[in-house]
């Protein structure tokens, strides 16, 4: 058994910003645990532009995002180990991981940081009939091969899901010299980014096709192609809008779940919507000692809300380590009104003395909304919104001297009026 | 004649209308920063795109490392540039920030890696 004051699991951008954060408060030992070859994560094969504009104020790629902060780890005594496979965390805050060079090891922390971040929902989770043939992945495993591994999975795409994964690696094949044929999407809207769409699909002249969905592959060991057909209000196909669409690759782009096992087994609280754990403002779960931050708490669509959520925990993280975390928190829980999926945090200790910033995301699209936080049933704030979407996180804050006013049994209310 | 817009600037995604006579701008409504006034004029006028792609690496861990356009080049000369980036294997090893390709197709902007290899 080893002892480390802070066990962060992962090394992505998460990990590594919640990493640089507990050290910069203060806490002296620091072990990063990462699956993969290097630190970075999947930003690693984001090869594209667009991240890094709220945090850094400019336009950088995922590996150039990645890069500032392994340089930041590589500065400081924070231990790394990469190729290592968390296998288990019990309710001790005992890690247990393993690699090939030290074999089974155990190590015994004050605090850990859940930063695994998220999955791809893959193709059995869409039940599409059809044989096993080779040609059908997710949207991020083409990517990795294009990108990582440097060769074309297909020549003649089609898409599932336009979230933003999808979108991006239409115009990737494209400009490497595949047909992207379509990108289907089952919902009546986009998941992706606004300028996605225009910068992937419609600068290439890729048609975009709504409440439309795969209903079947063909072709035994290569895909040959597919069915579409629209889909109805309740998102069932109709049967008389079939269409066959020659191809030899099918991408999936329909979701990501964040990767939770870890947290499952530990008995952490789960949120329904979220797929991640339940936290309150510093990102502390319900089993003390325990953090969580970035993907794996909930699927952000910037890198830049990651790396500042993973402040957060790596400040908290800090706090429970030196004992400065209060110990005895009055919480409450934040609510979702009318319009809204999801809150982060879900629960808020009200002796905390600074604003807190609430993330959230709307059911469905709204024009010329507001989003109004109502605290003890009094409207606190109503902002006006040209546009909220279900593909892009929202957030209000709580100020300060209402959380100070608040008791055991106040209401924290987001709802969107329209 | 006006023209409605998304800005790709950044990933807020603006709506912007431009009123313009054939390369003249007359007015940008709808942005919300300076970026989005130019976005807006240089897609009336000479459209331009960030090009982000890979380009080979003999000798190197990985058989690409990524690269990006310096400055954003002609939408119409995306393809162009592809075809010269694909026909460049760049010995390892590769440093971020390495130029690959100075001033591709004299658009004026150089191809530069963004990962180590």
């Amino acid at each position: 058994m080893i002892n480390f004051d802070l066990v962060v699991v992962g090394g992505g951008p998460a990990g590594m910003a919640a990493a640089l954060k507990a050290k910069e408060c203060g806490v002296e030992s620091i072990i990063v645990l990462e699956r993969a070859e290097t630190l970075g994560g999947i930003l690693e094969q984001c090869i594209h532009t667009g991240f890094g504009l709220h945090y850094f104020g400019e336009e950088l790629s995922g590996p150039e995002y990645a890069a500032r902060f392994i340089e930041q780890v590589e500065k400081t005594d924070i231990v790394v180990k990469t190729d290592t496979m968390v296998l288990d965390i019990d309710d001790s805050n005992v890690v247990t991981a393993v690699n090939k060079t030290d074999g089974l090891l155990k190590i015994n922390a004050k605090a850990i940081i859940l930063a695994m971040g998220c999955r791809e929902r893959p193709r059995g989770a869409l039940e599409i009939a059809g044989t096993r043939a080779s040609g059908i992945m997710t949207a991020g495993t083409a990517q990795k091969y294009v990108n990582l591994d440097g060769y074309m999975p297909g020549k003649k795409v089609v898409i599932l899901g336009s979230g933003d994964i999808g979108l991006i690696m239409a115009r990737r094949m494209t400009l490497e010299g595949a047909e992207v044929k379509v990108v289907c999407e089952l919902m009546p809207y986009s998941g992706g980014l606004t300028r996605n769409i225009v910068q992937c699909l419609d600068d290439f002249g890729i048609p975009l096709k709504l409440s439309t969905t795969v209903v079947e592959t063909h072709g035994k060991d290569r895909l040959e192609g597919v069915t579409i057909a629209k889909v109805d209000e309740k998102l069932q196909p109709i049967e008389s809008t079939k269409e066959y669409i020659e191809c030899d690759t099918l991408m999936l782009s329909v979701g990501l779940i964040p990767e939770n096992e870890l947290t499952k087994n530990v008995g952490i609280g789960i949120d329904r919507i979220t797929s991640g754990a339940v936290v309150d403002e510093m990102r502390q779960t319900d089993h003390k000692g325990i953090f969580a931050c970035g993907n794996v708490l909930h699927v952000h669509d910037l890198v830049d809300y990651v790396t500042l959520e993973s402040q957060i925990a790596g400040k908290g993280a800090a706090d429970y380590i030196l004992g400065k975390c209060d110990n005895s928190p009055v919480y409450v829980n934040t609510t979702t009104g009318n319009g809204v999926r999801y809150l982060v945090p879900q629960r808020v200790n009200i002796n905390n003395k600074e604003d807190i910033k609430l993330y959230f995301r709307v059911g469905q699209i709204f024009k010329n909304a507001k989003v109004v936080l109502e605290c003890d049933g009094k409207v606190i704030s109503s902002k006006k919104k040209v546009k909220l979407a279900p593909g892009e996180m929202e957030n209000v804050v709580v100020p300060a001297d209402v959380l100070a006013s608040m008791n055991e049994n106040s209401t924290i209310v987001v709802r969107v009026e329209e | 004649m006006t023209r409605e817009l998304t800005c790709v600037a950044c990933p807020l995604g603006c709506s912007v209308t431009v009123e313009y006579n054939d390369a003249e701008i007359i007015s940008v409504t709808g942005n919300t920063c300076k970026r989005g006034e130019n976005y807006a004029k240089t897609e009336i006028t000479n459209p331009t795109r960030s090009l982000t792609t890979s380009v080979k690496v003999c000798g190197g861990i990985h058989p690409v490392v990524p690269v990006k356009s310096s400055k954003p080049v002609p939408k119409t000369m995306l393809f162009d540039c592809m075809e010269v980036i694909n026909s460049v294997c760049v010995e390892a090893p590769v440093t971020l920030g390495q130029v690959i390709i100075e001033n591709i197709l004299d658009t004026g902007a150089d191809i530069v890696a963004t990962n180590n290899d």
